[in-house]
């Protein structure tokens, strides 16, 4: 058992990195450095401004960066029947969820963090204020793609759901803002730790309300 | 281990529609059962409920064995090649896919978005004799196939039955197989 589990995150993996097969996923990491590139354009080129705000414009765009993959999370498993195929053969779908959501962070999390370097230098950040801007990152990109998967299986037998899934993932990814971009100004540890114990918790019950989802999708 | 399925007093309720109620069979080794009916009776939403894919409204399903679904998904990835896409499942059920059956060893190399509707259900099938599961499910495993396959789909759940497995067959088309139960599902409409 322990074997298909991991040929099916080898599969979940391959499916989510950025440039796998299904094509696409490319394409939150170019949304994130398109952000940063645009937004000195916006509010004008003085560094005391960018140094100022740019931190959280990095927030803000991985926040939404983290939302462009969703729709192929989950919901084309579910219509090709290849999650009741793996609930036929014992796999449960928390521990199929639980796979997805690692491959779902592999897939966006390390890359967006990789590219806050060149994002920082884009907005003029600081050394301090990258150096929390990427712990921050780190403490809560997996709480991002816990709440994108969650939104994922809630959303994956309707049509069309990239714009409910922006509604439902704005106010979960709150605390996770304030407690990442709140850290920047401070610049304190405490924001960090936060940030980190909110993931914590969303990763530890996103497995279990996706699964939650997919049975009562099948229901349906 | 030897499969057995019993279904007791099944009924299955979509919406506020009572499908069918107190359908029940016994199925030991070697036994076939063809679910038979018109459109809409309830064939694949039983299928569903036996997988425990499905709750029934009432009733229960007791199943010893594993057991293979073969539906109207295939269950193979689109983006990639029937061989990987058939290689993913061969890997997670430690076997080795068997293409030669039903003359997929050409179309290996062909993504699955570009198969046909009667190819799509061959490799489906392929994927499910492939998991070696002693209870196999069959959902209009006829649909979209040719003559040849059609004869070759039938001669191979006459030897799954032959070897101990057991198999339920939902289908409206004729299924030619020795010695299978048949039922009718219209009967248990309320």
């Amino acid at each position: 058992m322990n074997g298909a589990l991991w040929q099916i995150f080898k599969r979940d993996v391959a499916m989510l990195m950025p440039g796998g097969k299904r094509g696409g996923s490319l394409l939150p990491l170019l949304f994130f450095l398109a952000v940063a590139m645009l937004f000195p354009f916006a509010v004008g080129p003085e560094p005391a401004l960018l140094a100022k705000t740019g931190g959280g414009v990095v927030w803000i765009a991985a926040l939404l960066a983290a939302l462009l993959p969703l729709d192929r999370l989950v919901a084309h498993d579910l219509e090709g029947g290849v999650l009741d195929q793996f609930a036929l053969r014992g796999i449960s779908d928390e521990a199929a969820m639980a796979s997805r959501l690692v491959a779902h962070w592999l897939g966006f999390g390390p890359p967006l963090i990789l590219a806050a370097f060149p994002a920082a230098a884009l907005l003029g950040l600081d050394g301090p204020t990258l150096h929390f801007l990427l712990l921050g990152l780190l403490a809560g990109t997996p709480g991002l793609a816990a709440i994108g998967l969650m939104i994922a299986a809630l959303t994956a037998s309707f049509r069309s759901v990239t714009a409910l899934a922006g509604l439902m993932l704005v106010p979960l990814a709150v605390p996770i803002l304030i407690f990442g971009a709140g850290s920047l100004p401070t610049a304190n540890y405490s924001g960090i730790a936060l940030t980190a114990a909110i993931s914590l918790v969303l990763v530890a019950i996103a497995p279990f309300a996706a699964g939650a989802a997919i049975r009562a999708a099948r229901e349906g | 281990m030897t499969p057995r399925l019993i279904a007791s007093n099944i009924a299955c309720r979509r919406g506020d529609r009572l499908l069918f109620a107190g359908v029940g069979f016994a199925l030991e080794s070697g036994d076939a059962l063809h679910l038979a009916g018109p459109n809409g009776v309830g064939k694949s939403s039983l299928i569903r409920i036996i997988a425990g894919l499905l709750r029934p409204f009432e009733g229960n399903v007791k199943c010893e064995g594993a057991i293979a679904l073969l539906d109207d998904r295939p269950a193979l990835d689109e983006y990639n090649t029937l061989g990987d896409a058939l290689g993913f499942w061969a890997k997670v059920d430690g076997s080795a896919p068997d293409t030669g059956t039903f003359g997929l060893t050409d179309l290996l190399d062909v993504p699955v978005r570009y198969l046909s509707t009667g190819q799509r259900k061959r490799s489906a099938l392929a994927r499910m004799a492939g998991q070696g599961a002693p209870i196999w499910l069959l959902d209009e495993p006829l649909n979209g196939l040719d003559q040849d396959a059609v004869a070759i789909v039938e001669r191979m759940v006459a030897d799954h039955c032959k070897a101990g497995g057991i198999a339920i067959i939902a289908s409206h088309q004729p299924f030619a197989l020795d010695d299978m139960t048949r039922l009718e599902l219209a009967e248990f409409t309320p």
